[in-house]
């Protein structure tokens, strides 16, 4: 379900914007899509980093990781592949707290 | 451009800014501001939030508390809404790039998303429409709280007043020279909101549906009371348009304030009588005011209405006592018995709860039947104010002779308990039903017999004949005064009284719609009734046509088959005898 998607290199210049970027692939398990809840969790752990955050839902434009409004905007429902993008310190770290957020499973919480 | 529809229920034409009321009570008043202020406006803005994100955390604790933590979470995603980079970027980018207030800002921002989320017709997440409004309702009682006082006693320019549903004490408290019209997205014809804007003069649409969300505070609104349309952010041709009507429409009410002194008669000497419908007794000076000939139907629900009890006999008789005193010693008053389902009754409710077809149900003159307390206190008062004038007295809903004969016979045992009390009344108090369903307008020549009058009820009549309920959009079209069975229906009610020597009278809003009052003066009618607002237009037309005319008109109209026809020829008919009456 969750698969490591560095970006492949590219040109020297390319290579330089990417720095520290990285990338994930992640689908929407949640019957309920990706839901306030998780997208409340999402955005409270994406600022807890320094580094920008993007989630891009195929075929529009990505859209800033930090903006529950935003999230909304992408309707990912269960299905949906979403990328999720980190750029700036402590990238690493983020991505593995973003990307966990879409493996927890809200409805049987408590 | 978005054109809304609903029902009109007071004349004119208004164009104006909108100023929008939501249900819970939250204003969101539009103002801009000047330049030098945009730093101070934006201030306020971050402490209004920082509230907000306040509040949705205390209620986060609150509701994780008592039901759980993954309710409570709700509120922590209001609360990160709240602080939206995003969204305080859009809403502080319309500050001080538009100078709009904060208030109108959040408006304007929250609803461009609730609807860019509502089109997504997902139903999973338009419901996050709501979320919306919630935190924009939250934000704006910290702003508008901070400002203190009711912003609708405190309008700085004149505005549209537009509202989900406005309670008739709101209605009456409006400035007419503040509020321009009136629109809601609830309300039926019939409902006290509607008759109160009657009662200001002041244009007004009712029962738009959803409307609130696709409009912001300061958007450009008409309200066309004439044709229940409220066209919100029109285009400048749609404009320019409705600016013309607003000048035609001021220019022909001004001629026909002319008319007021001036008889209800046609060319050829006929007389006709014009009465108004009224519901509260302080609307009795706006039928004499537009030259009204008598109340033809006084409806009494309003006594009944909002009640922890029964309205008792001295509160309905000094209702009554207004109303005649209002309108003096000569000219007729009808009053209508209470004519409400048992939903609308304290005490009655639970008795008939799960009626499955209301409309069909244990209601009006069926529930006096069955609860003779109220109905004979109601009787009893009426008989004790028709001795100070010219007081009528009318049962609603009759369906067979059967009740009728029983409501005289109440009101005769009414009488006899006054007379041994030694309470004076008016002996031969004039008598009438009211002809609304079509059992009772096909046994009219019986049912005027029994009587002194017959007033005709075309609102329910034409429900129940063509069985299709107005307010369901589905079958509306359904539901037209010009269909040729209640042409007939008519046609055959209005014989049956002549043939006996009853008083004949419609009373439903078909006598106060200008394409009718042709038809109805060329098949023998005599008296209208309608809102005190339609009298001056109605005689209008009478004063412009002869009685030879009109029974022309209603014979050629008699002989369609169907209601278009019929419509379109009637409208023809009025647009050649009175060319700015027709508008529609």
């Amino acid at each position: 379900m969750v698969r490591n998607q560095r970006p492949k290199p590219q040109t020297a210049e390319r290579q330089k914007i990417m720095k520290d970027s990285i990338r994930q692939t992640v689908s929407v398990t949640n019957p309920q899509g990706f839901h306030m809840r998780p997208m409340a969790a999402f955005v409270e752990a994406a600022n807890r980093f320094p580094c920008a955050v993007t989630v891009t839902r195929l075929g529009m434009a990505p859209v800033n990781g930090k903006s529950i409004l935003s999230l909304m905007g992408l309707v990912a429902i269960e299905g949906t592949e979403l990328i999720v993008e980190v750029t700036g310190p402590r990238a690493a770290e983020a991505i593995q707290a973003l990307v966990s957020v879409f493996q927890r499973n809200y409805d049987e919480e408590q | 451009m978005e054109i809304k529809r609903g029902i009109p229920v007071s004349p004119g034409v208004a164009i104006g800014p909108a100023f929008v009321v939501e249900t819970e009570g939250t204003r969101i008043p539009h103002r801009t501001i000047k330049k030098s202020q945009i730093d101070q406006e934006i201030e306020r803005l971050r402490k209004a939030l920082r509230e907000a994100v306040a509040d949705a955390h205390a209620n986060r604790d609150a509701i994780s508390e008592k039901l759980g933590k993954q309710y409570g979470a709700i509120f922590a995603a209001h609360a990160l809404l709240i602080e939206d980079a995003e969204l305080v970027g859009e809403i502080e980018r319309l500050i001080a790039q538009q100078n709009y207030g904060a208030e109108y800002a959040v408006s304007r921002t929250m609803r461009r998303h609730a609807k860019a989320l509502e089109a997504l017709n997902q139903p999973l997440f338009s419901t996050r429409a709501s979320d919306l409004f919630d935190i924009e309702k939250s934000i704006l009682s910290h702003l508008v709280g901070e400002q203190g006082g009711d912003p609708l006693q405190n309008l700085q320019e004149p505005i549209i007043l537009l509202a989900h549903d406005l309670t008739p004490s709101q209605t009456a408290n409006l400035n007419p020279r503040m509020v321009y019209a009136f629109a809601t997205e609830a309300g039926g014809k019939a409902s006290h909101t509607a008759i109160m804007a009657g009662v200001l003069e002041i244009p007004a649409v009712v029962g738009l549906g959803r409307t609130l969300m696709d409009v912001s505070g300061g958007d450009e609104v008409i309200v066309d009371g004439n044709r229940g349309v409220v066209i919100l952010n029109p285009d400048e041709e749609t404009r320019e348009r409705y600016l013309v009507l607003q000048r035609q429409f001021g220019n022909f009410a001004k001629r026909l304030d002319e008319l007021r002194e001036l008889p209800a008669e046609t060319k050829d000497g006929v007389r006709a009588v014009l009465l108004g419908n009224i519901e509260f007794p302080q609307e009795s000076g706006h039928c004499t005011d537009r030259g009204g000939d008598g109340i033809g139907l006084y409806r009494t629900e309003f006594l009944y209405l909002n009640k922890t009890r029964d309205p008792n006999e001295s509160e309905q008789y000094e209702a009554y006592m207004a109303v005649l005193r209002a309108i003096g010693p000569d000219k007729p008053v009808v009053i209508r018995t209470m004519d409400l389902g048992a939903d609308k009754l304290f005490n009655q409710a639970d008795i008939y709860l799960d009626e499955k077809n209301p409309c069909l149900g244990m209601r009006s003159v069926r529930l006096c039947l069955r609860n003779l307390v109220l109905f004979k206190t109601q009787l009893r008062a009426i008989l004790r104010a028709s001795p100070h004038g010219n007081l009528r007295v009318m049962f609603p809903m009759i369906s067979t002779l059967m009740e009728l004969r029983q409501c005289k016979m109440i009101l005769g045992d009414v009488k006899e308990e006054l007379e041994e009390e030694r309470i004076d009344f008016n002996r031969k108090i004039p008598i009438g039903t009211m002809i609304e369903v079509p059992s009772a307008a096909l046994m009219a020549e019986e049912m005027a017999k029994e009587v002194n009058f017959l007033s005709i009820g075309t609102n329910d009549l034409i429900q129940y004949t063509l069985a299709a309920d107005r307010t369901n959009e589905h079958v509306a079209s359904l539901y037209t005064a010009g269909d040729p069975s209640i042409l007939r229906l008519i046609d055959h009610i209005i014989r049956a009284a002549t043939k006996h020597g009853a008083e004949v009278c419609v009373c439903g809003e078909m006598s106060g719609d200008p394409i009718y009052t042709i038809l109805l003066l060329g098949l023998g009618l005599r008296q209208l009734s309608m809102t005190p607002q339609n009298i001056p237009e109605i005689k209008k037309i009478i004063r412009s046509i002869t009685v030879e005319e009109a029974k022309t008109v209603a014979q050629e109209a008699l002989r369609f088959e169907t209601a278009r026809d019929v419509n379109n020829y009637l409208r023809e008919q009025t647009r050649r005898v009175l060319p700015e009456v027709v508008v529609n």
